[in-house]
Formats: structure tokens, sequence, C-alpha cells
């Protein structure tokens, strides 16, 4: 395969729209992120645009297409879907290739994959229906503190102990949160426990064994979660390289595996 | 571009339905005519019940179970839910109670939307449970009582059984013939024994013929699908003990066996096999059958479709038999037995995966909550996957959540079997 080919996968989140372009090498060459609007084909088609300006090249170019995420049935210039659990486990495969745990944690679910060393899907779990302890809770709670959600990080760190959340509800964690500032407790060591939370719901998930993979915009913008995960499991948890992208990017893999007659 | 855009799916119409609909409708209009004309006796029963009893005691038999489906699957129930849950009635209890209670709160039933002329259900001279299903329909039955103040009388199971000894079958026995003393009062009759040997037998052969079409579902490649099974079991359940249910069934394996022959498939292409495990989602049949089939997918067996397949009945011993039928099911067993259970089903149908609908409301009927999906997968290296939802109150259920869990299911049983 030529070197020049080039592969793309978009990844229309429910919260953000992701759009990552590969060499025949598996090479990220371009990447695009932006919040998933009303119209997935529209958000779709604009982050194209704008990852194939920042290669310099022309949806006509590529050599595939493959589209994920919930709105991946939308994106009518796509030649193909795969599901994000099947995006993220390729995704992680490819930096790790070997048996792993992948946790993403994005913006409506959480997913646990465990994939084998061959890069089979082993099993997969996603949240339930509600969307606590996902990238939403964050969001929204954050809101209720008055925190920029890309701060929460940095304050996060700058916490001298973690306020324990009683619940990774969204509704319940506000007013729960209320209290706390009564009693004097500050925001930094607010955030971390909020952090936390989504740390508690990933673990009553799965038992997560052997090799922990992270990928998702969560992670991506709020490393300490991984930091945190790792504490509670007690052994490292690898954040995946362009975790954000993860879903893209795996996309992008299946696209370049279906030309190269990998799949 | 998208080279992947799927053929719209075309169902295979079983043609015995329309029959199935006509027996069906004669039931409803039966029980309707009773109840306005008074020329007979309605005793409300559930759908594990008694009703081979209440039948040769003289009683037409109606029921809420099957009225619950109804409103599920004509997707009246989510709205008829919050009328009972305003009545104390908690969301997180069965919501074919609260969807029931909702109906007859409102006046509205799918049963005069599919039957011209029938106000909704029948009005019932006694209430007869039987707590095998759950505690909840004695609730459910005890809030008719009081509305039409007639009599409440039922059995209460044994629950999480294991081996099935003499005094759990002499318990239940017990409690049924218990219940006669009532009956007869009410029907102002003694019960024909003879009559009661003779319901018994055709609930029998009912019960063996449904097995037998259940069971049909073990060729490859499968000629009925679990969704055809939840559509087909309208008669086993409500006109178990007469003669049209066992002409039905025999109408309606003759032409599945005629399938078999022919080798048509339910699903075209069958690509893989899937076992159903729990209550279905009454309002997304249509919804859950299409996406499968897209898939080249036959979801082909189920616990649920099993739930009225009674080996043990026996016309020569009707009160026993009835006690052991009663207490055999999957939903009173324990869960070694029903593990055993699942070994032999996986065997007969020759599945790929499974699939738990953990049910929000009926906790009795879901059985992936003690880890069986886990120790299955592990057992068969074969993959499970739980789909939260209800069978009747679709807040519980998020669509899109599910569509992206069975398409990422497909995918693994495709890497699995590399295909």
């Amino acid at each position: 395969m030529n070197q020049d080919t080039i592969f793309a996968g978009v990844d229309v989140g429910a919260s953000a729209t992701k759009v990552a372009l590969i060499d025949a090498g598996r090479r990220l060459l371009a990447s695009d992120v932006r919040k998933t609007g009303v119209s997935f084909e529209a958000c779709a088609r604009e982050s194209m645009d704008a990852a194939l300006a920042a290669c310099g090249v022309s949806l006509h170019n590529l050599a595939g297409v493959y589209a994920t995420g919930y709105g991946r049935h939308n994106v009518s210039f796509a030649q193909a879907t795969r599901t994000e659990i099947a995006c993220h486990s390729r995704a992680a495969h490819h930096f790790f290739p070997r048996q792993i745990t992948v946790v993403d944690v994005g913006g409506q679910d959480n997913k646990i994959i465990h994939v084998d060393a061959q890069g089979l899907r082993k099993n997969f779990k996603m949240n339930r229906k509600c969307a606590a302890g996902t990238g939403a809770f964050l969001e929204e709670v954050a809101q209720r503190i008055d925190v920029p959600i890309e701060q929460m990080d940095s304050l996060a760190r700058q916490a001298e102990h973690v306020v324990h959340m009683g619940s990774f509800c969204t509704v319940f964690t506000k007013t729960e949160i209320l209290a706390h500032l009564r009693a004097g407790e500050k925001v930094p060591e607010i955030v971390a426990g909020l952090i936390e939370s989504v740390v508690k719901r990933i673990l009553e998930m799965d038992p997560l064994s052997g090799e922990v993979v992270i990928s998702g915009g969560v992670v991506a913008h709020n490393p300490v979660l991984a930091e945190m995960l790792a504490g509670h499991l007690r052994h490292p948890v690898q954040i995946l390289p362009n975790a954000q992208l993860a879903g893209a990017f795996g996309a992008a893999l299946f696209a370049a595996e279906n030309q190269s007659g990998d799949s | 571009m998208n080279t992947e855009r799927k053929k719209p799916v075309t169902f295979k119409k079983i043609n015995a339905t329309n029959k199935m609909k006509e027996i069906m409708e004669l039931h409803f209009r039966e029980l309707d005519e009773a109840a306005r004309t008074k020329s007979r006796k309605i005793a409300w029963c559930t759908s594990v019940g008694p009703a081979e009893l209440l039948r040769a005691a003289g009683f037409l038999v109606y029921f809420p179970e099957n009225h619950g489906a109804m409103l599920g699957s004509t997707r009246m129930a989510t709205d008829l839910i919050p009328l009972a849950n305003a009545l104390g009635y908690s969301p997180d209890i069965c919501s074919y109670l609260t969807s029931d209670i909702g109906s007859y709160i409102k006046g509205e039933s799918p049963i005069s939307k599919a039957y011209p002329g029938i106000s909704g259900p029948p009005r019932p001279d006694v209430l007869v449970y039987n707590t095998n299903q759950c505690r909840d329909v004695q609730d459910w039955y005890y809030f008719y009582g009081r509305e039409f103040k007639v009599p409440v009388i039922g059995i209460e199971t044994h629950r999480g059984v294991g081996d099935i000894t003499k005094a759990h079958v002499d318990s239940i026995s017990a409690q049924i013939e218990a219940l006669l003393p009532k009956l007869e009062e009410i029907s102002g009759k003694k019960l024909d024994y003879e009559e009661l040997k003779r319901v018994v037998g055709l609930s029998r052969q009912c019960t063996d013929l449904w097995k037998e079409v259940l069971r049909i579902a073990a060729n490859i490649p499968s000629p009925l699908t679990f969704f055809d099974g939840t559509i087909q079991m309208g008669p086993a359940v409500v006109l178990r003990g007469e003669q049209r249910a066992v002409d039905y069934y025999r109408l309606l394996l003759a032409e599945l066996e005629q399938r078999v022959k022919d080798g048509v498939a339910a699903v075209d292409n069958e690509r893989f096999r899937l076992y159903w495990e729990g209550m279905p989602i009454w309002g997304k049949l249509r919804e859950l059958s299409t996406q499968f089939a897209e898939l080249n997918t036959c979801v082909l067996a189920s616990t649920y479709c099993s739930s009225w397949v009674f080996p043990a009945l026996d016309p020569d011993d009707p009160f026993d038999s009835m006690a052991r039928a009663y207490i055999e099911l999957l939903i009173v067993r324990n869960e070694a037995y029903k593990e055993r259970y699942f070994d032999a089903e996986i065997d007969l149908y020759k599945i790929d995966g499974m699939i738990f609908h953990d049910s929000k409301t009926c906790p009795n009927n879901s059985n992936n909550r003690y880890g069986m999906p886990e120790r299955l997968s592990k057992k068969y290296d074969m993959p499970t996957l739980v789909l939260h939802g209800d069978l009747n109150d679709l807040r519980c259920y998020s669509e899109e959540q599910a569509r992206t869990n069975i398409e990422a299911f497909i995918e693994q049983l495709a890497e699995k079997k590399g295909r």
C-alpha cells in the first residue's frame, strides 16, 4: 500500500465529534475535535473538513472512511460503521498489543472491554441507561460549583484531601455539594471527590483485571482520573495516546485494515 | 459512499396466525358477553395459576398478565404507569401491575382498541392468584378485590426450590384443593372431577404441542424466532385447557415442520443463534426483531416462552400434577437448578451467545443478577450480553444504548467466529 494513502475515522459521540486521519503506516496525520451539535451529519462534515484542511487533502483523496459513535449511522460519507466498543478496543490494542482491559469514559457512557492478546474482544460492558458517573456527570456538577470543565484536573491536584461523595448521581450530588460547601469544604477537595465518583462508578462495573488502559475525552482532559483509578486498583493505569481520539483512531484503523484485507 | 447500508428486512408471515387471532378474539368476546349478561362466572387468574381448576369449576378465565403484555406491546403502558404510581404503587414494582391499574383508572384498554364493542377487561367474580410468578400478583389482585368487592384467593408458592420433594408437592396440592369451597360457593356447583381430568388432559396436550413448537427452533436454520414465540404463545397462556388451543398448536406445528422441510429460515442467512433470557421488552419487539434480522441473527429460544410448558400435568392425578407443574417452573427454582437448565438449553439450541434482559421491575424473571451471565460465559467461552430495560416501562429503556450494545455484541460474535 502507498504510504501516502490516507484513511479517516469519524467518531460522532454524545458530547464531541472527533475525526482522525492516518496514513498507511497507521500514524496520525491530522485530527479535529468539536462539540457535537444538533445535526450529526453536519458536525461530522465540518469536523472532517477541518481535519482534511489541516492535512491539505480532500475527501476524495481518502482511501477509506469508517464512522463510529452514537451518530455513526448519520455519517453518509463513511463507507462503513463500527461501534465505539469495537473502535476503542481496536485503538487500544494498536498501542498496547497484548491482553488488556480497556476503560472508556465518554460523554454519556462508560465502557469496559476485555481484549485478548490477538485484539479480539472477550466481553464488554456499558453503563446502564443513566449517565451517572460519566463525562456528563462531571459537566453538570462543574457548572454547579462554577468550575470551568478544563480546570477540574488542576483543581483536583491542588486538593489536600478528597471529599468523598455518597453518589455518582448528578442530581443527588448537586445537593450533596451544597452540604459540603456549608460544612466549609473547599472547591479543590470537592472537585477531587467528583472525579473520584467517576472512578467509583467504573470500579463497580467490572473487577478490572490485568493491564488497564483508559481512553476517552474525560481522561484526556482529566488525567488525574487515571491516577485515582490506579490508586484504587493498586497498579498502574495507562492512558491511551490521544485518548479523546481513540474512537476515531480505531475507526480509521478499521478503514485501513479493510483496504489491506486485514479485517 | 456508504457501502454498508442495510437492506430492508422482510418478515416471513406465519399463516396460522390468522387462526390465532380468530380464537383470541373469540376468547375476549366470550368473556365480554358473560360479563354483560351474567351468563357465566368469571375468574381472573395468574398466567401460571390454577387455570385448569377454574375452567373445570365452570368459570370463564381472564388473565390480567395477558392484558399487561397487551398494554406493553401497544405502548400504552408507559403513559398509564404513573397513574398507579400516584396511588402509591411504586415505579419499582411490576410494571404489568402498574400499567394494568393505570389502565383501569383511566378506563383505557388495548382490548377495546383491538376488539371494537368491548369496553375492556370483564368484571371478575373472583380473583385467583399463584405467587409462583412473584408476590406482586397478589397485591395486584387485592387492588381489584377491593375495587370490585369480590373474593381474592390464591396459592403461595415455594421459592428457591432445588430438588422438588413430596412435601413441596403436597403443600401446593393442598392449597389448590383448599380453593375449592370458595370457588364452588361462587359458581354455585360442585366440581366435576371428570371435567377436571378432561381439562388437565387438554392442558397437557396444549403444553406438549407448545413445547414442540418451541423446540423446532433447534433446527438450523431456525424456522421460528423468540419474537414469533411471544406472539404465538397467546393460546398457551389464555386458552390452555381448551380444545381450540390444542387444535391451534397442531396447525402451527404443521406449518413450522413444513418450513423445516423446505429449509425456510425465520431470519435470512442466519449467521448467529442467540438465546433470550428474561421478559420480552414488549414495546420494542418490532425494533429488536428488525435489528437482529438486519444483523442476520436469530434470537430463537427463551426462558420466557418456555414458562408455559408443563410436562408434569397428568389427567389421572390432577391436583398433585398441577402442583408439581407449578413448582417445576424455572422462576421458582434455585440458582443451581437454573444453571443446569441453561446448560441443557445451550446444548439443545446450539447457540452462539445469550442475551439477558435485566428487567427493572421484574427481578424474579431477570436471571442476570447473581452472576449467571459471567458463569455461563466462562463455562462455555460464550459471549453474553445484559440489556437493561423493562417489560412494560419504557422509561427504563434506552433505545440507542440497547442498539449499540446489540451491534457490538454481534461484532464480538463475528470476531469470535472469524466471520
